[in-house]
């Protein structure tokens, strides 16, 4: 291409490279939108090689249908493209922050994650045709057609290449979007610029735009952190894919090919890889050996996975699940994702969700229940062992049948051993008879559990089929503590001494450090 | 630029941008104001004449805790027929609590300690209103862990964070520990001393501990002055005890006797199945929890905002004329028996014929400031507990209203700041009281808690301050064991007289023996 290349019309002022720069910056943004979609839908929805051929395959044919919408635009090009790259500006720039912000309330995030693909790839198709069409005449049709294809593919490569080994790390998918959104406004007015003595307006209502468009971008960029900080991505080992702050807890989750983890105040909750183990030996070692179990009731587990395990039982008739945050059961009541976790156990008819503090809610008289699992996060504040006291205990054995048991996740007593046999203590003082167990869980680690109960129970479990981890052979095997998880001697959980959180910080303190 | 116009220019700086964003006045009131009533009683002149009058069996002057007691134990017999008359709102006296809706917080009194045995009275009652739940094997009382202080408990900022628990032992020498270990072993050998009668030493209530002469010789000299005898002169040590001599008495270790000092310290005498003996009973309004228990059957025949006027004893007959201060109206109300339940102070205006008493009476003046906050921010150190004490701060700490809440996480809450003025004699220092604006009253409080929470203004949405010109008796060398409160402790019938103020010690379990013995007393003369 060679700037002596002039002819008097129609582009008198405009300088040709600058235009040639335009089409490389436009390719350039073209696939950075596509690489970000592909990029999150893999974070958020996993299956990284699925997620990117459909969004690719999705993209290019989006660009397709916009190439072929352009021969039904006639009249002025030019403001119509100066309007298409504000607009690719505005919905690629805000697409990453869109869909981050989308993923925790859309049923399924696939519908919005496929309509912002399919208007990109709309508006990105439309460019090339349309500025081929403004610049003929300008070129020889070869060396025209030759240029804009020669700078979109030179694009295509810088865009391949930042991608992955600077916006990524650098910005992040957030900002990076944001900043691609600014180079398509930045186009979009340099055309404005150049071009203007052929525009069939003044232009003052492009000028706005754009302007409008570009303070929205730099404001994302700046305030991106917000969306990112949300992200966390320094804060996990794995891509977060969906974080909220609620009043009472922050909720991550975090994926990494198929092992989904949800992470409540940092602390892993479940990997869904070995989740099963964990609920299973949660669920099963008590229920099945309460053949009369009716109404089972779940304190905490907002994210239905026990109450997915109880549900196995037809003879349940009811499940009660009382978790404290809204935020975590809608989430896991709604979100298509979570739902396969849970088999949309939250949805069942038999599961009544009640979202209030258990404590609270015990204050009232409730049940009688059959089976209780308590499944908190573990006590490493003083609310939370609240919740593991004698009178939490006492107010809950009102609460259930005489022949009830109730289970409690007790932490690691390998890594926290007196926190372990603390909760066992605790029980015991409150007239139940226990049988602690354990469970190798190993993204957690060796994990304990009391069974509770004021009766003793039958000995025989009635296991129900599918199960993966639990089986009569296991049970006993989950039973035997050996020496360096054996029972210590503890005092006993009161609100009036907090004597757990105090063993689980020193003993959890010790393992870390 | 010369150095020192560069020191002028820095100096002003922070002034500058202070100014600039000026401090918001915060809402809130000054309360407690049912005293400005009160001083009818004190200006003289004639005092309004009955419009009408009334019959009761026993009249009740005073629904403070002794009071309340004293109602309590007629209710559980044949002499139903009472009125208890009070000049405050509410029931209480300084056991008052009031309520927002952020939560409920106290105005005064705010704990029990675990009684020990020989609060006979205060234990009963306890097991009647389901505190104490049952026994163990031992006979321990088991209390409902609900009302039991939650942990942590208390926690202290020294040296520029919080550190758990009261006792400033951060860092000090080993003089200064030894002096500590000194003092705790000497509290520990009082608390199971017994005197030459056989009697606890130092015990609650405060007149069932020994008569032994030369324990009741402490009373004589001042803590301070005992301390120095002992050799315990370092300041964590005099600090701690000082502390605790203003949070009990409302006086300092240089204001109240020894044996009122030692007698905080090794008095408790709890044998708890589910608590240790440091473990206070508390609720988030306070002791106006235990109010409520004490009123519940009560509640009809309480009139409140009813000013005392005059009593006068007629043959086997008490004429009480009692003004109602909204509608400005005197009853005369004549009963059989009346139980003085007021504070001796104003007792000795209003019952007629009463002995002038040798020595005068010491009441020390209490400010006590509700601050609602949006959070309770954050500072360095131990998370919060129940009490939060600054080491050598101005006030006695706080406590904070939603530590007992079973809801996780309480973002806003209602903190109380315990204030006692012990520089100045307590009649200026009332004088002095009432001349402040809310907005001093504000910037005091801030001040006092500026170390642990130099923002606290910006966290606080709402700010009342309850003044209380009489909060306490103070326990002066002397009061305990002299003429004046012996000559309290002597009526004649048909008027009983039941308060805290007998005690000398401004305590639940004092006014409530009190109340509950002056209530049989009555009864057992009518009958």
């Amino acid at each position: 291409m060679s700037d002596d290349d002039s002819s008097p019309t129609p582009f008198a002022n405009a300088r040709p490279w600058l235009l040639l720069l335009s089409v490389f910056a436009i390719a350039t943004c073209g696939l950075v939108y596509e690489l970000i979609a592909g990029t999150l839908a893999s974070y958020l929805l996993g299956d990284s090689v699925t997620q990117f051929s459909t969004i690719i395959g999705v993209y290019l044919f989006a660009m397709g249908v916009g190439s072929y919408l352009s021969r039904y635009i006639t009249g002025d090009l030019i403001s119509f493209f100066i309007r298409v790259e504000f607009l690719i500006a505005l919905v690629g720039g805000c697409s990453a922050a869109f869909l981050f912000l989308m993923f925790g309330y859309a049923a399924s995030f696939r519908i919005p994650l496929y309509t912002v693909v399919v208007l990109i790839g709309c508006l990105v198709g439309m460019e090339i045709p349309l500025l081929l069409r403004i610049l003929e005449g300008r070129f020889a049709f070869k060396d025209l057609v030759s240029n804009v294809f020669s700078f979109d593919y030179i694009g295509a490569l810088l865009a391949s290449l930042l991608f992955p080994l600077v916006l990524v790390p650098r910005l992040g998918l957030v900002r990076s979007a944001f900043v691609f959104g600014l180079i398509n406004a930045g186009v979009g007015m340099l055309a404005l610029v150049m071009l203007k003595h052929h525009l069939k307006t003044s232009g003052r209502g492009l000028w706005i735009t754009g302007c409008a468009t570009s303070a929205l971008l730099v404001l994302g960029i700046i305030k991106a952190d917000v969306v990112t900080e949300w992200g966390e991505y320094a804060a996990f080992p794995d891509p977060v894919i969906y974080a909220e702050s609620t009043p009472y807890q922050r909720i991550v989750l975090t994926r990494r090919r198929d092992d989904l983890r949800l992470y409540l105040n940092g602390n892993l909750q479940f990997s869904s890889r070995d989740e099963y183990r964990y609920h299973e030996a949660l669920v099963h070692l008590g229920l099945s050996r309460l053949p009369e179990a009716r109404r089972v009731l779940i304190l905490g587990g907002g994210d239905g996975l026990a109450a997915r395990e109880v549900l196995r039982y037809p003879r349940i008739e009811s499940i009660t699940l009382v978790d404290l945050d809204p935020a975590m059961t809608q989430l896991f009541t709604t979100q298509e994702m979570l739902r396969q976790q849970n088999a949309s156990a939250l949805l069942s008819p038999k599961v009544r969700v009640e979202n209030q503090d258990a404590f609270t809610w015990l204050d009232t008289p409730r049940g009688p229940f059959d089976y209780v699992i308590i499944d908190f996060p573990d006590p490493s504040n003083f609310s939370l062992g609240k919740l593991y006291s004698t009178t939490f205990y006492q107010r809950l054995a009102k609460a259930m049948s005489p022949n009830a048991a109730l289970v409690v996740q007790s932490t690691s007593p390998y890594v926290a051993r007196r926190s372990f046999w603390c909760v066992d203590a605790t029980l015991r003082s409150c007239g139940f008879q226990t049988q602690p167990y354990h469970a190798l869980v190993p993204s957690f680690g060796e994990w304990g559990f009391i069974l509770a109960a004021r009766q003793s129970m039958n000995e025989e479990p009635a296991l129900p089929e599918g199960l993966r981890f639990v089986t009569a052979e296991v049970i006993r095997q989950l039973l035997h503590f050996p020496p360096d998880m054996a029972r210590v001697d503890t005092e006993i959980n009161r609100l009036n001494n907090q004597a757990l959180v105090r063993y689980f910080d020193e003993d959890w303190a010790a393992y870390l450090h | 630029m010369k150095r020192r116009r560069f020191l002028q220019a820095t100096a002003s700086a922070p002034a500058l941008i202070l100014g600039g964003c000026k401090a918001q006045t915060i809402t809130g009131s000054i309360v407690g104001g049912a005293q400005r009533s009160g001083h009818i009683l004190r200006q003289g002149g004639p005092l309004p004449t009955p419009s009408r009058t009334e019959k009761t069996d026993v009249l009740i002057l005073g629904a403070g805790i002794a009071g309340l007691a004293a109602a309590r134990q007629l209710n559980a017999g044949k002499h139903s027929n009472f009125l208890v008359l009070d000049l405050e709102g509410q029931p209480g006296g300084n056991s008052q609590g009031g309520s927002n809706e952020v939560a409920a917080y106290p105005w005064g009194a705010h704990y029990v300690p675990l009684p020990g045995p020989d609060c006979r009275e205060v234990r009963e009652f306890f097991g009647e209103i389901g505190l104490i739940k049952g026994h163990d094997a031992a006979g321990r009382p088991i209390y409902d862990e609900l009302s039991l202080c939650a942990d942590p408990q208390e926690r202290i900022f020294i040296h520029g964070q919080w550190e758990e628990g009261i006792v400033p032992n951060v860092g000090l020498t080993d003089a200064e520990l030894a002096q500590f270990q000194s003092f705790n072993a000497e509290m520990d050998h009082w608390r199971t001393a017994k005197g030459s009668d056989g009697l606890p030493a130092f015990t609650l209530p405060a007149d069932r501990s020994s008569r032994d002469p030369d324990l009741l010789a402490l009373d004589l000299q001042t803590m301070g002055d005992w301390m120095t005898t002992k050799g315990w002169t370092c300041e964590p040590l005099r600090w701690l005890v000082d502390y605790s001599c203003r949070d009990d008495f409302g006086g300092t270790v240089d204001q109240v006797s020894a044996w009122a000092g030692i007698h905080y310290f090794a008095s408790r005498h709890s044998d708890t199945a589910n608590a240790d003996r440091e473990t206070m009973l508390t609720w988030p309004e306070g002791n106006a929890w235990l109010v409520k228990k004490l009123a519940e059957h009560t509640t009809d025949r309480i009139r409140t905002h009813t000013l005392v006027l005059r009593t006068t004893t007629e043959g086997r007959q008490v004429h009480v004329d009692a003004l109602d201060v909204r509608t400005g109206e005197t009853t005369r109300i004549t009963a059989k028996a009346v139980v003085c339940a007021l504070p001796r102070f104003i007792a000795q205006r209003v019952i007629g014929g009463l002995q002038h008493l040798p020595g005068p009476l010491t009441y020390s003046p209490w400010i006590v400031a509700n601050l609602t906050l949006d959070e309770l921010p954050p500072s360095p150190g131990a998370l919060p507990a129940w009490d939060s004490v600054v080491y050598r701060g101005p006030s006695l700490g706080y406590v904070n209203s939603s530590h007992q809440s079973l809801h996780p996480v309480p973002r806003r809450t209602v903190i109380t700041q315990y204030d006692t003025l012990c520089d100045a004699p307590p009649a200026k220092s009332r004088e002095w009281m009432l001349t402040q604006t809310h907005e001093q009253w504000c910037e005091r409080v801030f001040r006092s808690l500026a170390a642990p929470h130099p923002n606290l203004r910006q966290h606080t949405q709402r700010l009342d301050i309850w003044l209380w010109g009489h909060g306490m008796i103070r326990p002066e060398p002397g009061f305990i064991t002299g003429t004046t409160r012996a000559a309290m402790q002597n009526y004649q019938p048909p008027v009983f007289f039941a308060h805290s103020d007998m005690s000398g010690l401004s305590l639940f379990e004092e006014a409530y023996t009190r109340g509950v013995h002056a209530a049989s007393d009555l009864t057992q003369w009518l009958t």
